[in-house]
């Protein structure tokens, strides 16, 4: 393989990779935008993703299996309302008995239904989203650089990968641009002067935790119905907490998201790439340190060694109307 | 309101907003008994009342902030329910509240189109919202950038942009709590200006405010709460600062505090031209200076806001010093001492102005609080360990001299009533026998009795021979303990007067900023 | 955290978590009935392999072990009002100290390498604690966040040193070689077989003793010193400790490191006393369990034992269950625990306000 269609394999792997990372990191901005701090991501992309697996075999379709991946994460992320909205409970314990849950419960039901040790079966033809081929692609393959770049890493994704990019779009246009977006961006930052100006904040910051679970929801259904064709126990693997990171290393903005993401992504898959490859005088490539380099660039980003990165100020705190 | 105004030509036009009988509770608390209040159409109307007489909780009841457990409201004349902000704002009522209902990091813009957007995109109503600040400005003189963040605006300007917000709604009846309390004089006579074209266009302005003053500069009629109580409603040529103050506190309590004249001993405390700059950068205490000698008490006057707190906690050690010197004694205060765990060593005790979040630990134990600032001390210690034994015998005796009740040490703390947690942190600090007591708001939200209580002791301790350092916002309380007093404005020393030779008028006027040379 | 809901002492100690773990347990039998079992058959089950043998005891107080460990972390650092969610990083480089002092130095006589192990385990696990709580006290940044990642980075620097440094070598296992028997902590069988008490073979061991001392030793650190004084002062009001003059940053520092020491034990356990050996994901989610202890227990180092045993019930009577009932498998107690965590920490002002609404109507009544 040449430098360059190494090149593109890794940057293809990289956008898949940097999907479900993409859906999550949204999710976590729509809710955290509206103060509502989610550590719970990594337990909706879980259920998420086990939903759609086992819903896409059921019924032999992975639209349905999008679907009720949706609404299982819907369904957590209404717990997690329930408990810190309506009930003020405290966000970060919730986030992470929403995380133990979903890893407990994927795992139980997925055992007691399919008794593989909590694996669905696999996922064949219409149980599993297909790569779509964009028009022009094929043709494009004989252009150099460009038009290979268009046949290999733009087009032959599922629609999933598109639909998220799209949601990137939607967000950054929703939160700057319309009545629902400058309330929710308010309601984040302060909300007694969203109570005041006669706006309900319970509806808001449920809204947003909802619009939280359907990024989630699809997050989690490309894992299961896209990226591995079957539902693994813990299979998320800690992407929930890499779309955190990125989601504070994006500063709480869409299109800062999609790149952190991308690029959170592509280290990735240059990981494993470089699996098991011995540099000439490196000796063999230390895959595990770029894995971690997320969570370490995330630490620093924290420390306030590179920039600062301010949450939006009433996030974590639920809202208390003052005597 | 009779019904049969309607075919009667027109008589009296329908008050612009009527309260009948509002009341309302916190649970223990009575905040508003049976209200009734009558505002007329194109008036400004003042309500004055002590801290915490109600004035507060009945316009967020107006406002729809909370519901009233009785009563009802009237808007020109109709009755209308008000359950929630959106009811008000609807009903054509607008708030400046006294803390700003403002997004800070957000555009002024889109501060006002907040709740009325005008659409689902907010393009549109942009435009919209840009051409009304447009038409406010020219017409009122509010000029302000659209697109500034108003987290970067000058408080006086934030406010204009709560003004705004209601009058972009259109706003008819527009009150203001407590509207100068953030605003240089200048500031505060512009707004009254505003206010009194506001009047005149037909607009009903409610002010809110504890200060007499502007009650007697601005409004054409004044209401006075009372413990939760509308005790009168006067039209303001009729009536006097005198007779309003009276009403607002209703019999004249004790405040004169049997005292004998102060034998002044050594200078205790001296502060050289001290700076304090908060955690934004802002200066909050300006090139203040003054003693307090050993034997006399100095009250620092000021309206809540005007450094007092900044300077108290800086010369406790709480704050750093961005310039100036403090002595101690005859020791500089330099950054090595400046902490509040060596400056109690040294004699200087700290009653703090709020007592839940500093002088005491709500959750803890009564006799754990007692402690606290003090729990390294030689004798609370078995040991390594502290000792527990020690810790409730000297909390039992200190509650028995300072009749706290109950005098239960092991009681947690928040189950004590304002008056007796404040003796709890009184005679922890006065109990070490101090050199220096500072002192800030001692009875705020304390019953009757122990305020006397609390005075008394505070005498005591200066004929004693200790130097008190007290900080009030009850101008009473300082005419009634203190020897001398500092008046601070804006973080600056306004003037410096003998009690006996002032009087609570050149006091409100410095309070308020008046050069001393104009006083 | 959110405003305090008064209510009787004994109602916040015992009334309020008991009815919490009620709540956790009729959902979980919901899930036991919507995958088709008895719950009931279930429960019996579940409590007859926990408790109902010698070995099973054993096994129960095994697991009860790590979990009074990572529970006092994960208190401590409540009591200062941190919310440390890194104790299964923590635990991880607990191993690690471990393992480098029982490999390194295991021509020392028993006496002296299970005590240095130990105490290098409670270091390194201090140690990982520490960088997220200065970042806390002097950079302000946002430690949940921080302990998540350093969870990440822990389990990462885990996997490299044993795939690069110090797996055993010529083997495919991600592993170090076991320890030298001198490193081994003594099973509690052991022991007791020696003063001739025969009671059943079960991996309970001494590590069992050194949490309950640590829990003790917690009880008056917090309750009985200046040092517990200080750090209930900075977790209940920041504002008084620094009117007290009381170090915020000592506090949070100290505090955290106390917590990871103690998260840190969680490898005399598993590792000096089980495993022996170093192995990836020993901590089996400990860390997290801890969260649910220290919750229900009310971040009391009694109520933390109380609760690391029934969590042990859950973990072993789990084992036995999975076995009887192969539809019901571990991950049974992990449900559980998140269900508890959610009823006992997010979800508690719903048995809360009831309970003090009905207290407070009837102190007045009275």
């Amino acid at each position: 393989m040449d430098v360059f269609g190494f090149g593109i394999a890794i940057f293809d792997s990289g956008v898949r990779l940097a999907v479900p990372l993409l859906f999550a990191c949204l999710a976590g901005l729509w809710s955290e935008r509206s103060g509502v701090v989610d550590i719970g991501l990594e337990g909706k992309l879980l259920v998420a993703a086990f939903a759609a697996a086992a819903a896409s075999h059921r019924f032999d379709s992975a639209w349905v299996g999008l679907a009720a991946g949706i609404a299982a994460s819907i369904a957590f992320a209404l717990v997690h309302g329930f408990a810190v909205i309506s009930q003020r409970g405290n966000q970060i314990v919730s986030g992470v008995a929403i995380n133990m849950l979903a890893a407990g419960l994927t795992a139980l039901v997925g055992n007691a239904w399919y008794g593989q040790g909590g694996r669905t079966p696999p996922l064949e033809g219409a149980m599993r989203y297909q790569p779509l081929t964009l028009p022009g692609a094929e043709q494009a393959a004989a252009v150099p650089v460009v038009g290979r770049l268009y046949a290999y890493v733009v087009s032959g994704h599922s629609v999933l990968v598109y639909v998220a990019i799209a949601a990137v779009v939607a967000t950054s246009f929703v939160l700057a641009r319309t009545r629902f977006g400058l309330r929710l961006r308010a309601v984040g930052e302060n909300p007694a002067a969203v109570d005041t100006a006669g706006i309900s904040v319970t509806g808001l910051r449920y809204a947003a935790v909802v619009i939280a679970g359907v990024l989630c929801g699809m997050g989690g259904a490309y894992l299961s119905l896209d990226q591995a064709a079957a539902f693994l126990p813990l299979m998320t693997a800690g992407k929930g907490f890499i779309a955190l990171a990125a989601l504070i290393f994006a500063k709480w903005r869409a299109w800062p998201a999609f790149w952190t993401c991308l690029l959170f992504g592509l280290l990735d898959a240059v990981a494993i790439r470089l699996q098991g490859v011995v540099v000439p005088g490196v000796g063999q490539v230390p895959v595990q340190a770029i894995q971690a380099l997320p969570y370490a660039l995330t630490v620093i980003l924290l420390a306030g060694f590179i920039g600062r990165a301010i949450p939006p100020r009433a996030s974590g705190t639920p809202y208390v109307k003052e005597r | 309101m009779s019904a049969g105004g309607e075919g009667a030509g027109s008589p009296e036009p329908a008050p612009s907003l009527e309260l009948v009988g509002i009341d309302k509770r916190f649970g223990e608390v009575h905040a508003n008994k049976a209200v009734d209040l009558v505002v007329r159409r194109g008036s400004i109307h003042g309500i004055v009342g002590e801290n915490g007489a109600g004035k507060s909780t009945l316009m967020s009841i107006v406002y729809g902030f909370y519901e009233a457990d009785a009563g009802e409201i009237r808007v020109n004349g109709r009755p209308v329910r008000i359950r929630a902000p959106r009811e008000a704002i609807a009903a054509g009522i607008g708030m400046v509240h006294q803390h700003f209902m403002l997004v800070e990091p957000l555009s002024v813009l889109d501060n006002v189109m907040l709740g009325a957007e005008g659409g689902a995109l907010l393009r549109a109503g942009a435009r919209k919202a840009r051409a009304e600040l447009e038409r406010l400005s020219t017409e009122y003189g509010l000029a302000i950038d659209p697109d500034a963040i108003v987290g970067d605006l000058p408080v006086g300007l934030q406010q204009r942009v709560e003004l705004l917000k209601a009058l972009v709604r259109g706003a008819d009846i527009l009150v203001l709590d407590e509207p100068t309390a953030v605003l240089t004089p200048e500031e505060a006579d512009h707004l009254f200006r505003l206010l009194r074209v506001l009047a005149s266009e037909g607009k009903t302005v409610i002010l809110i405010t504890h200060k007499l003053r502007e009650i007697m500069a601005v409004t054409s009629r004044v209401s006075v709460m009372r413990r939760g109580e509308m005790v009168a409603t006067l039209d303001t040529a009729d009536t006097s600062p005198g007779q309003l103050a009276e009403l607002m506190v209703g019999r004249r309590v004790l405040l004169r505090v049997e005292k004998g004249p102060a034998r002044l001993g050594a200078l205790r405390l001296q502060v050289q031209n001290l700076t304090v700059v908060d955690a934004k950068g802002t200066p909050r205490v300006r090139d203040v200076s003054f003693g307090v000698h050993a034997g006399e008490i100095v009250g620092v006057a000021g309206i809540s806001g005007n450094g007092q707190s900044e300077l108290l906690e800086a010369l406790a050690g709480m704050r750093p010093i961005a310039g100036g010197r403090i002595t101690l004694g005859s020791t500089e205060i330099g950054p090595e001492l400046r902490d509040p765990h060596v400056l109690r060593r040294r004699g200087l005790l700290h009653v703090p102005e709020d007592r839940l979040r500093m002088g005491l630990v709500p959750p803890f134990e009564a006799c754990e609080s007692a402690i606290l600032g003090f729990h390294e001390e030689e004798r609370y210690r078995a040991g390594p360990l502290l000792s527990r034994d020690a810790v409730i015998e000297d909390t039992r005796e200190k509650m028995e001299s300072y009749d706290v009740r109950p005098p239960a040490p092991l009681l947690r703390t928040s189950k004590f009533s304002g008056g007796n947690q404040q003796k709890l942190v009184l005679a922890r600090e006065i109990e070490r026998s101090p050199k220096v007591l500072l002192v800030g708001q001692p009875t705020r939200g304390v019953d009757i009795g122990a305020i006397e209580f609390i005075h008394r002791r505070l005498v005591a301790l200066r004929d004693a021979g200790v130097a008190i350092l007290l900080v009030s916002v009850e101008l009473d309380e300082i005419m009634g303990l203190a020897d001398r007093v500092v008046v601070m404005c804006g973080g600056r020393v306004t003037g410096e007067r003998l009690t006996s030779e002032t009087d609570e008028r050149e006091l409100g006027l410095l309070m308020a900023g008046v050069s001393e040379q104009a006083a | 955290m959110s405003a305090p809901i008064e209510v009787p002492r004994w109602v916040d100690l015992a009334l309020v978590p008991a009815l919490a773990v009620v709540a956790a347990f009729l959902v979980a039998g919901l899930v036991v009935l919507a995958i088709g079992e008895n719950p009931l058959s279930a429960t019996l089950i579940l409590l007859r392999g926990a408790l109902g043998s010698g070995e099973g005891l054993g096994f129960t107080l095994y697991y009860a072990t790590n979990f009074i460990f990572t529970g006092l972390a994960v208190a401590v650092a409540f009591h200062a009002g941190l919310f440390n969610i890194g104790g299964e990083g923590q635990a991880t480089l607990g191993g690690l100290g471990a393992a480098l002092v029982c490999l390194r130095l295991d021509f020392l006589p028993a006496w002296a390498l299970v005590p240095l192990g130990a105490l290098s385990a409670a270091a390194f696990g201090a140690a990982w604690a520490f960088i997220p709580a200065w970042l806390q006290a002097r950079r302000g940044s946002h430690i949940v966040i921080t302990t998540i990642m350093f969870n990440m980075l822990a389990s990462a620097l885990l996997v490299y040193l044993l795939v690069n440094v110090m797996g055993k070598p010529g083997s495919m296992s991600v592993e170090t070689r076991v320890f030298a028997p001198a490193a081994h902590v003594p099973f509690v069988h052991e022991l007791a077989a020696q003063f001739g008490v025969p009671i059943p073979a079960s991996p309970l061991n001494l590590s069992f003793v050194l949490a309950l001392a640590m829990a003790a030793l917690m009880w008056v650190v917090l309750w009985r010193t200046r040092l517990g004084y200080a750090i209930r002062t900075v977790g209940a009001s920041p504002t008084a400790a620094a009117y007290a003059g009381i170090s915020n940053t000592r506090v949070i520092v100290v505090a955290m490191l106390i917590s990871g020491g103690l998260a840190g034990l969680v490898a005399v356990n598993e590792i000096m006393g089980v495993q022996e050996r170093l192995l990836l994901e020993f901590t089996s989610g400990a860390g997290f369990i801890g969260i649910a202890v220290a919750l229900m227990g009310r971040s009391h180092p009694f109520g933390i034992v109380l609760a690391s045993i029934l969590f042990g019930v859950l973990y072993q009577g789990g084992t036995e269950l999975a076995f009887d009932m192969p539809s019901i498998t571990r991950d049974m107690v992990v449900t559980i625990s998140g269900l508890v965590i959610l009823f006992a920490g997010a979800l508690d002002g719903l048995f809360r306000r009831p309970l003090a609404a009905a207290f407070a109507g009837r102190g007045k009544g009275a």
